[in-house]
């Protein structure tokens, strides 16, 4: 058979999905989109954990309490994606170039993944400090892209 | 007493965009390569583990539907489906099975047809979705942004990054299976090509491909009827780690699942000095600057020394230890299959059966599997059964 004759059959699959966010993550962004603060679990060793969860991936020892953290921050990775994706809690592509990163709020052991206001990756650089730029009270929904992107502090 | 488990057979597909066969062909393939190798049947196999990455193609179960194409027959078979950890895992699952003395003849299989479905999208959904999906930008740029992280550490250059690139699609060029083969690829055309997600450029990370690979194991005096030299296996292991993706600022320089395992696996199968006990290296490195930081990890030389490690030339074909004289993921990757790949040509190595990319007289071999930095499996297979 020549190559042509080879059929394939397009298919469309949409599903949709409604994720529990869970204790943590529900107190979490119920005082991200109400209050402004970031808040973190701290574990009995002492280590401060975003996202929130259960148990201490360091030491496995179940977290005890709830720290506040940030909102500054500083970069422990970073990159500037130039290929198109699809953004998944929207279905649209996001416009490229666009910088994203590994934020580390500033008391906490762990970092989190989110957009950098920079796409001129010879501007960052690891420890590099950024703030949150905050979506306004009414468009804020409860989740993280109530945090719009961090913004490069350049001193 | 645990008995001693062997790869005795390996067959592989081309890794290639194959429009020409559907899902159940394309495992045939593997699995008549395989068998006919020793002149066997479907009928000659005791119990199937299978592997791929479901959401690839979008098959749920995807064992129910293959399985005349298996050729299960009321057979046990076993499903993994651990990402792209999931080819050596089967081949760590048929090691216990086998060596626990549940089942004697084990074919494992796996494979993945990324050309159907959007394979970047699909690795998306690996990440939590209420914290990182959003961001993470498929594989590449979640690598890209370790990557940052490993240079900041170790201090590589991209020109180090591209003489891994060299390395893999020139080795590939000996590998008829590999599906970028480039015998003229130079350090100059990898800094130059497209950059995906800084500092990671298009030939610095490997291609998408469709493909099936198939591994058959047996067990002490059957290993050694079905197969002139069977690869013993002296070590399997798997390591796993924590549960973000920003959890560990440190992934890739220091990949803590890739290190316990590599501790581990060392331990059981008595490897010291990595670079005079082991012969040849099969990794699953999805990028360049992952093989630089596994050269780290896996004690082929010291921490931040995985630059100067691909200068010395160590890691060619000629080399004192080489790594991925098929070419490596860099050269194929059909996910499901990739892993396991490292196990077969890590088996072909020391049954002397890897054709032109064979490197002489390997008594040791080591093969590993990479899940995203959080899993990792090792596996030490030797001509000398343990």
């Amino acid at each position: 058979m020549s190559e042509d004759e080879f059929l394939r059959l397009p298919q469309q699959v949409t599903l949709e999905y409604r994720f529990a966010a869970g204790k943590y993550a529900s107190h979490f962004f119920t005082t991200l989109k109400n209050e402004g603060r970031l808040l973190a679990r701290r574990c009995p060793s002492g280590h401060v954990l975003l996202p929130p969860r259960p148990v201490c991936g360091l030491c496995n020892l179940e977290t005890s309490e709830w720290v506040e953290v940030g909102p500054n921050a500083s970069l422990g990775g970073f990159t500037v994606v130039y290929i198109p994706f699809t953004d998944p809690m929207t279905g649209e592509g996001r416009p490229v170039p666009y910088g994203f990163g590994l934020i580390r709020f500033d008391g906490c052991d762990t970092n989190v993944y989110h957009l950098i206001d920079e796409t001129d990756p010879l501007k960052l650089r690891i420890g590099l400090p950024v703030e949150p730029v905050w979506r306004d009270q009414a468009d804020r929904t409860g989740s993280f892209a109530d945090i719009r992107h961090f913004k490069p502090i350049y001193t | 007493m645990a008995r001693a488990v062997a790869a005795v057979a390996t067959g592989q597909t081309d890794y290639a965009i194959r429009k020409d066969v559907g899902i159940p062909e394309l495992i045939r393939e593997a699995i008549d390569r395989c068998l006919d190798s020793r002149d066997l049947t479907l009928k000659d196999v005791d119990a199937f583990i299978l592997g791929n990455m479901e959401m690839f193609e979008g098959i749920n179960m995807v064992e129910h539907w293959l399985a005349d194409a298996i050729g299960i027959g009321g057979k046990p078979l076993w499903k993994l489906n651990n990402g792209g950890t999931v080819g050596s895992s089967t081949a760590a699952a048929a090691y216990y099975l086998a060596s626990a003395g549940f089942h004697n003849r084990i074919l494992c299989v796996g494979f993945e047809k990324q050309s159907e479905g959007s394979p970047q999208s699909s690795i998306t959904t690996v990440a939590d979705p209420i914290w990182e999906r959003s961001i993470m930008a498929g594989a590449i740029g979640n690598f890209a942004a370790m990557t940052s992280v490993y240079v900041n550490e170790s201090g590589v250059t991209p020109e180090q990054a591209a003489k891994v690139a060299v390395k893999a699609r020139r080795n590939a060029c000996k590998n008829p299976h590999a599906q970028l083969k480039m015998p003229d690829i130079t350090v100059e055309q990898v800094l130059e090509s497209k950059m995906l997600a800084y500092p990671v450029r298009m030939l610095d990370f490997c291609p998408s491909s469709d493909g099936a690979c198939a591994v058959l194991f047996s067990t002490e005096d059957d290993a050694k009827s079905l197969s002139p030299n069977p690869a013993w296996v002296h070590a399997a292991v798997t390591a796993h780690d924590q549960q973000y993706m920003g959890d560990s600022p440190k992934r890739l320089a220091e990949m803590r699942s890739l290190i316990e395992a590599r501790k581990r696996g060392y331990a059981y199968a008595g490897i010291e000095d990595p670079i005079r006990d082991i012969d040849v290296a099969e990794i699953y490195e999805p990028a360049t600057y992952a093989e630089l930081a596994m050269y780290e990890c896996l004690a082929f030389c010291e921490k931040g020394g995985g630059g100067r490690h691909i200068d010395s030339g160590i890691p060619e074909m000629d080399g004192a230890l080489p790594v991925n004289p098929s070419g490596g993921v860099l050269s194929a990757n059909a996910v499901g299959a990739t892993a396991l790949a490292r196990v077969a040509e890590a088996a072909m190595q020391v049954m002397g059966e890897a054709g032109e990319h064979q490197i002489p007289n390997v008594k040791t071999a080591l093969a590993t599997g990479y899940g995203g930095n959080a899993w990792t499996d090792l596996l030490v297979l030797r001509a000398e059964k343990p």
